[in-house]
């Protein structure tokens, strides 16, 4: 979930004293703690090593060899990275995996910002909002799926329909080349703007009213006041919502699979699908293996390269 | 600290600043008033496609195609309910992502109090380094971990069980995160008398410390509990037999079985069906859920 790997400073006496004494020098006291402090993590280190670490060497192993499940993995050295970097259909899932991400990720913050603004104001209601804007996020992406495919039919659909009321022929939506994407960009929108607007409304609610105070007295106006206190203060918020958003984004499945299944002419296929789609249709396990680690790499870039640039923007950004 | 129980009322009193209150008083109004209409044109696009569903589920097929389309249906059809229990093994999808969700949920719950324990009120060498390092594969993308993970639940012969979807998902980096940033906060003096007692500290632990960790709990079992329950890619590779299906994977599969004519009221009705559990859940817990959200987002 979180990224972020500061660990807020202990402030409790508990945790203060944080002794780090060696073995030989501890008393049978403090080693029957330290023994029962490692037994606690067991179930977590056992996972660890199990379902982590093993199958991430796992992965990096497969990427270089030809794997099929029946037979052993033969080991091929770069040809799944060779096949992969000259293959047209690879390149333009890569490219699609980009639209979506960032297709999604900006507007969704803009308009989450939007909204928790607006949702932040005192008057009445505002707990409902809160509510409505969020349920889209906690429904079932396949229930989701389902009723945007029927506002997307191209008959029967309501998008169609009210199209239809003032005049204008609609487009096919998801069987189209191109508005295929866009269609799904805009349902990912609805999905996901009120995990992002929940996040910026507890940010906003954390700004001290003295700052705002402050500013009035010494007549500022109501812009200077955003860019110049909420939006620094916001700052550790968004950087938040965009690092987690681009790593979603990155790995996006469910509505690919479920209402397009990569179509038409896959232009809908990302990576994940892909992925997907060679290791478990076509047995491919090498090869899909390979475009993981690709996958892998550039979310790493992406996530290290908005670590470096935050010092840049994020308010308090230590580390 | 995780612990504080902020909800998050508006209550910013930002109108009441250094300007005199008649004119400010009516300009707040139609400030109101506008950012109403704006939300709630908004909300109709937000709930539209729920209200349309729920509408449908009660509809005729007949009345599905009909031009101009109804909201409210001409006679509420209840048997579109019966028959999709008839027809799909609804209840039973249900029933698995239930058992398969519960199990993990209270692994996730055991596993990461304990191990918050361990990382916020116990000393042994190496405890911040780990958690640091433990913390740190929350960044490992899961999509990478697909094949080689499904290779390992096939040497375990795993596949097509419950077992692939549960035992892997018990642990928890973040419920790990979120459980100790609790405990941290909770006052030594609570376990001091139970120690002085001579009580153990796996007592200590049961009886002292998770009952009063009782939010932060109930807010790591909803977010196990709804991340598990929606889940569709790792089952959808796990899972063979129809009879094991998860909801939405059953749900999915109901969907696709009507390549043309599509009965969309029945399709409609089990999605809503499908919606409510998750939802009511939801509505119950928001308070934690949202607690979750401002411990991750902000203080992590």
């Amino acid at each position: 979930m979180t990224v972020s790997a500061q660990v807020p400073a202990p402030s409790q006496p508990v945790a203060a004293a944080s002794p780090r004494p060696r073995w030989s020098e501890m008393s049978g006291l403090a080693r029957r703690e330290a023994i029962e402090g490692y037994l606690f993590l067991l179930p977590n280190i056992v996972a660890f090593f199990v379902f982590l670490a093993g199958p991430m060497l796992a992965a990096v192993y497969f990427a270089f060899t030809n794997y099929d499940l029946t037979w052993p993995p033969r080991f091929t050295f770069l040809e799944n990275f060779q096949v992969m970097f000259t293959n047209d259909l690879f390149w333009q899932v890569f490219g699609q995996t980009f639209y979506w991400a960032f297709g999604m990720v900006p507007a969704t913050i803009v308009l989450a910002l939007g909204l928790a603004l607006m949702i932040n104001r005192e008057m009445r209601g505002v707990l409902t909002y809160r509510l409505v804007y969020f349920i889209p996020h906690v429904t079932l992406s396949v229930a989701a799926s389902i009723v945007w495919l029927w506002v997307y039919h191209p008959d029967v659909g309501f998008l169609n329909l009210l199209l239809g009321y003032v005049g204008i022929d609609g487009p096919q939506w998801l069987l189209n080349r191109r508005t295929a994407m866009p269609s799904l960009i805009l349902m990912g929108w609805w999905k996901s703007v009120g995990f992002a607007m929940l996040i910026f409304l507890a940010g906003l609610q954390g700004i001290p009213a003295e700052l705002y105070e402050a500013a009035v007295m010494d007549g500022a106006n109501p812009r200077q006041r955003f860019w110049s206190i909420t939006v620094p203060m916001l700052s550790p918020a968004i950087f938040f919502v965009m690092v987690t958003s681009i790593i979603g984004a990155f790995q996006g499945f469910d509505v690919f699979y479920l209402m397009t299944r990569g179509g038409p002419a896959n232009v809908t296929t990302t990576m994940v699908l892909h992925i997907y789609n060679n290791g478990f249709l076509y047995l491919k396990m090498g090869f899909a293996s390979a475009m993981a680690m690709v996958l892998f790499a550039t979310i790493m870039i992406f996530t290290l390269g908005q670590w470096v640039y935050a010092r840049n923007w994020v308010h308090g950004f230590a580390d | 600290m995780a612990v504080k129980q902020e909800t998050l009322q508006p209550a910013r009193k930002l109108e009441a600043v250094g300007q005199d209150g008649m004119s400010k008083s009516s300009a707040k109004r139609v400030g109101d008033l506008f950012t109403h209409l704006i939300l709630a044109a908004g909300s109709i696009v937000m709930v539209g496609p729920f209200a349309w569903m729920l509408s449908s589920s009660f509809k005729t097929q007949y009345e599905i195609y009909k031009f101009p389309p109804t909201l409210i249906p001409e006679s509420i059809q209840w048997i579109n309910y019966l028959v999709v229990f008839e027809q799909t093994a609804l209840g039973r999808y249900v029933g698995n992502s239930m058992f398969v969700s519960l199990s993990v949920t209270l692994g996730v719950l055991l596993t990461s109090s304990l191990a918050g324990y361990s990382f916020s009120r116990l000393h042994f060498p190496g405890r911040d380094k780990i958690f640091l390092m433990y913390l740190g594969t929350m960044m490992i993308p899961g999509a990478i971990l697909l094949i080689p993970s499904f290779v390992l639940m096939r040497t375990f012969n795993w596949i097509d069980t419950y077992y692939a979807l549960i035992v892997p998902g018990v642990v928890s980096a973040w419920g790990t995160f979120l459980m100790r940033q609790f405990m941290m906060s909770i006052p030594r003096e609570l376990e001091d008398a139970a120690y002085i007692d001579g009580a153990t500290r796996l007592r200590i632990y049961w009886t002292v410390i998770l009952p009063v960790s009782k939010p932060v709990i109930a807010t790591l079992a909803i977010f196990t509990f709804m991340g598990v329950w929606n889940e569709l890619l790792w089952p959808v590779i796990i899972l063979r037999s129809p009879e094991k299906f998860t909801l939405p994977m059953g749900l999915a599969k109901f969907q696709s079985r009507f390549p043309n004519r599509t009965p969309w009221h029945l399709i409609m009705a089990a999605s809503t069906l499908s919606v409510l559990p998750i939802l009511f859940l939801f509505m119950a817990g928001q308070k934690y859920y949202v607690q979750g959200i401002v411990t991750t987002g902000l203080k992590g």
